[in-house]
């Protein structure tokens, strides 16, 4: 049975320090998250927080799903030197190799996601303005949110989603392989040119997405190197008898909220469909390695991606296929595990985008990011002549993705929103209500000072008369504020709440 | 090429589309260029202006 979809998204942002020959971008990640730390801490708003550090406990990125690590593979460091906190919602703000990276708190749905998403963004724009403050005149950092650097250089814009352990992971990997080739189709960021060994911008001017050129293996652990279109790192988080966590990190980091939505919605729907075994058909890739790209390199959609029995089917129509299949599941077996009515909205944005891409994709301009870069790259070109690979058309595609109001590009794009300026704001401070990261924002915005430590399933809490105490949270969807608001509410202290869990076992 | 299986798709209401008079859609498609003549000449103000300097300049490594 499936299992509530718990999820969120972790996004690496690119960094560039400008007006000094003396950059470095670890140092350049570290003083913005300072800088942002340091004027939450003088403001007081976002929460006391920043002193509170990651505990790393639990960390296990080298754990693989299929329980044993095939020889080469290479699982990621966990570098626990650099900077690394904890926000009030929830969410994780540190230094992760060389870029600033933010995850979201967990989510119980696709709206809120996007909404911890849009936090996130102006979570980076405050830490951006924070440390011009600090930098000497005519330095600026400036934070991009986007998948590459044009030079063959990707970071990454993970995804995750809380799973039943009982799921097979094999029938994972078939339909999430499906899924994750074909929804690019309106996840993609778009790209100018190609970072894929021997292609050229002339031999693809333009992609659908970020990150397809960089995926060299259909399963596997690595993330920095030979990236795996399904990555088994088997780190739940969670009570790993229960759960897994399925890690994605074969998408985009986007611009557009509707990306978004759709992104972590139908990859939701698709997941818990898996879980309750509704698929009646597994659209098997002969290459899924060459799918990501054809379907990236595609503009036309057209093109038909052979299967392993020999038929084939265009990225749309596996679309169309899985959309259907969501229509009667939302019959059969409800939404309840991807946000209910969230999840009724996921569908019919899911079947209007397909039904825009089949017409004419560039009828979606105010919604996926691909078309409306797209569009504005083809205008410039034509404006000024440009060639394909004219620097300012990969200026422009860089400069999409630009985090500051005054040179953002998708900013002036038009593209809808489906979150409120309100609802964005609150989200910097405020954690989600129904997942556990409410109990963790909670203690952290009002016990900071006796927080040690907290990660994604346990607090360390020093009262100073007794030892640590670590408060485990290994059930991601209890700690809500149905859960423990009250509990919460009746303490005055982080003393009062050990004692009241001690008392009841409450968790 | 192997043959193509037809997938059946949910019941889409796009044809409702086609009933729109081909005025309006020019009117439409007039409006959607003068904006987008807009934006270009917003972008063409925002963009960097070494845009040669500034691409090679953004290398980015050590991601995931």
């Amino acid at each position: 049975m499936a299992v509530p979809k718990i999820c969120g998204i972790e996004t690496e942002f690119g960094i560039a320090h400008t007006g000094t020959d003396d950059a470095n971008p670890i140092a350049a990640s570290s003083l913005l998250i300072n800088s942002y730390l340091s004027e939450v801490e003088r403001t007081g708003e976002g929460g006391p927080a920043a002193g509170v550090t990651w505990d790393f406990e639990d960390e296990m990125p080298g754990n693989d799903i299929r329980g044993i690590a095939p020889l080469g593979s290479l699982a990621p460091e966990i570098e626990t030197h650099l900077v690394n906190a904890v926000l009030t919602n929830g969410a994780r703000y540190y230094v992760d190799h060389a870029h600033p990276e933010l995850s979201t708190p967990e989510c119980s749905n696709a709206l809120d996601v996007t909404r911890y998403d849009r936090a996130a963004e102006l979570i980076l724009r405050r830490s951006m303005e924070a440390a011009a403050q600090i930098l000497p005149p005519g330095q600026e950092l400036v934070v991009y949110k986007n998948n590459s650097d044009g030079k063959g250089n990707s970071y990454g814009c993970h995804e995750n989603y809380l799973m039943a352990r009982s799921t097979p992971f094999s029938q994972i990997v078939v339909h999430a392989t499906a899924h994750l080739v074909t929804r690019q189709i309106f996840t993609g960021s778009g790209k100018v040119g190609s970072e894929a060994p021997g292609l050229t911008t002339e031999d693809v001017p333009f992609q659908i997405t970020q990150r397809a050129d960089f995926f060299e293996e259909e399963v596997g652990l690595e993330t920095t190197l030979k990236r795996p279109i399904i990555n088994t790192r088997d780190e739940p988080h969670a009570d790993g008898r229960l759960y897994r966590r399925l890690h994605v990190i074969a998408g985009d980091a986007n611009m557009s909220e509707v990306a978004t939505f759709l992104k972590v919605g139908t990859t939701a729907i698709v997941l818990a469909m898996v879980e309750d075994d509704v698929l009646p058909r597994e659209f098997r890739f002969r290459m899924p390695v060459l799918a990501m790209r054809q379907v990236s390199y595609d503009l036309s959609l057209a093109k038909p991606l052979e299967l392993a029995d020999g038929t084939s089917a265009t990225a749309l129509e596996i679309q169309w296929d899985l959309l259907d299949q969501a229509r009667k599941y939302a019959d059969s077996h409800g939404l309840d595990t991807v946000g209910g009515s969230v999840g009724e909205m996921v569908i019919d944005r899911w079947e209007q985008v397909l039904a825009g891409l089949e017409a004419d994709p560039a009828t979606l301009a105010g919604q996926l990011d691909w078309v409306a870069k797209y569009r504005l790259i083809q205008g410039l070109a034509q404006r000024h002549d440009l060639s394909p690979d004219d620097s300012r058309l990969a200026a422009l595609d860089l400069q999409y993705h630009d985090l500051r109001p005054e040179r953002s590009v998708a900013a002036r794009a038009g593209l809808e929103s489906l979150i409120s300026a309100d609802g964005a704001q609150a989200a910097i401070t405020e954690p989600p209500l129904d997942t556990r990261a409410f109990f963790r924002g909670q203690c952290l915005k009002r016990w900071a000072s006796s927080i040690v430590a907290a990660n994604w399933d346990s607090i360390v809490f020093d009262v100073g008369d007794e030892p640590l105490r670590r408060v485990p949270m290994m059930e991601p969807s209890r700690g809500t504020a149905d859960h423990v608001g009250q509990l919460l509410a009746d303490c005055d202290t982080a003393a009062d709440l050990l004692n009241r869990l001690r008392e009841s076992g409450t968790r | 090429m192997a043959e193509r299986e037809q997938i059946k798709k949910p019941a889409p209401q796009r044809e409702q589309t086609e009933v729109e008079d081909a005025p309006a859609a020019s009117e439409q498609a007039e409006e959607l260029k003068a904006e987008l003549e807009d934006l270009l000449d917003e972008i063409d103000e925002v963009l960097e202006t070494n845009a040669e300097d500034f691409v090679k300049s953004y290398i980015q490594k050590g991601g995931q």
